[in-house]
């Protein structure tokens, strides 16, 4: 909710019948309705994304149930997944080519930090390397409720977005990339492992 | 007194013009205002399933298959022909029989002809 409307008032006029928003609110009140998710699945957590979207768990009542089959239509990228290193690049170059503002939603211990096949030559340890992760889904599937709730929090993230400002949205700050550089395939690795700028290694305590 | 009924389509003409052209003014108005456009040669390159794209999009195929496409399809029809007449063979009376021959006969020497002329070879 804006901080320039004090609540009482604007209740108070609500009661009269008279509504009284920002610009920022229906902005923000538009896009957290409309979420529509790029359509791919990676392993088997898009088993649980697609029973989301079914209609048990029902995704629509949320505004999501738009599944794009392109990127240049979507604003979430679900990664629903195991990331192999084959196709880490692949899932850069879809996060590149949506338009903003765009969202991650890293679904599952594998597109977290590789899960079960962490120690896998062939996994990459986590999305989250190369792209910025909105929210992150534990679980090995999450449920359903997760990727509701996953969503959920999302929602609440877009309505705290602020328009103008120092602190506003990434994609109307212009200093801030919608594009970060694709992997290559190395000899042994993707070059780089990790992209420095997103990516910040856990640290790890040993005490 | 009615108004002129071509008056209606005018209207049409104006919602049809409206409707598409507010939501483009409005979201011209808000990237100039608020949202900066980022560009950029990965966003802007074509989408093809997340693979880098190869080759050009403008590319031409050959025309070889359509003599052969050509042929096919008379000889397609010919099939459709010969069905029911086989069916009806038994009942059929002589006129009716040499009918369906000279039919054949055209065909056939089309066939001829066609092959005598090197259609069916492959023209490089
Ligand atoms: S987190 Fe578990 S369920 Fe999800 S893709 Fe990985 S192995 Fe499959």
């Amino acid at each position: 909710m804006s901080e320039q409307i004090d609540e009482g008032l604007r209740s108070e006029l609500q009661r009269q019948g008279i509504w009284v928003t920002s610009m920022q609110d229906l902005y923000n009140w538009g896009r957290r309705s409309s979420i529509w998710p790029l359509q791919f699945g990676l392993a088997c957590c898009a088993i649980e994304m697609i029973a989301t979207a079914a209609s048990r768990y029902d995704l629509a009542r949320f505004g999501g149930e738009i599944f794009r089959p392109s990127p240049r239509q979507a604003d979430l990228m679900i990664v629903a997944g195991t990331v192999t290193k084959k196709m880490a690049p692949q899932i850069v170059r879809l996060y590149n080519q949506m338009p903003d503002p765009k969202y991650v939603i890293s679904m599952g211990a594998c597109a977290i930090s590789g899960g079960p096949f962490k120690e896998g030559y062939n996994v990459l340890k986590g999305i989250d390397r190369y792209i910025p992760v909105d929210v992150y889904i534990p679980g090995c599937p999450p449920r359903p409720e997760a990727l509701l709730h996953a969503f959920m929090e999302l929602q609440r993230k877009i309505d705290e977005q602020k328009l103008t400002g120092a602190d506003r949205a990434e994609h109307l700050n212009a200093a801030q990339p919608s594009e970060f550089p694709v992997p290559a395939f190395g000899a042994h690795d993707l070059e780089p492992p990790a992209n420095p700028d997103v990516f910040e290694p856990p640290k790890i305590d040993r005490t | 007194m009615t108004p002129d009924p071509y008056f209606f389509i005018i209207i049409f003409v104006g919602v049809a013009l409206v409707f598409p052209l507010l939501p483009l003014a409005l979201a011209w108005l808000w990237r100039r205002f608020f949202q900066p456009p980022k560009p950029g040669a990965e966003k802007n390159a074509t989408y093809e399933c997340g693979v880098e794209s190869i080759g050009d999009a403008q590319i031409q195929f050959r025309s070889q298959y359509y003599l052969y496409a050509i042929i096919f399809l008379i000889f397609d029809v010919e099939a459709i022909f010969l069905v029911p007449f086989a069916v009806a063979f038994t009942g059929l009376p002589v006129g009716a029989f040499i009918a369906i021959l000279v039919f054949l006969l055209l065909l056939i020497e089309g066939l001829v002809w066609a092959w005598s002329k090197g259609c069916l070879n492959w023209s490089k």
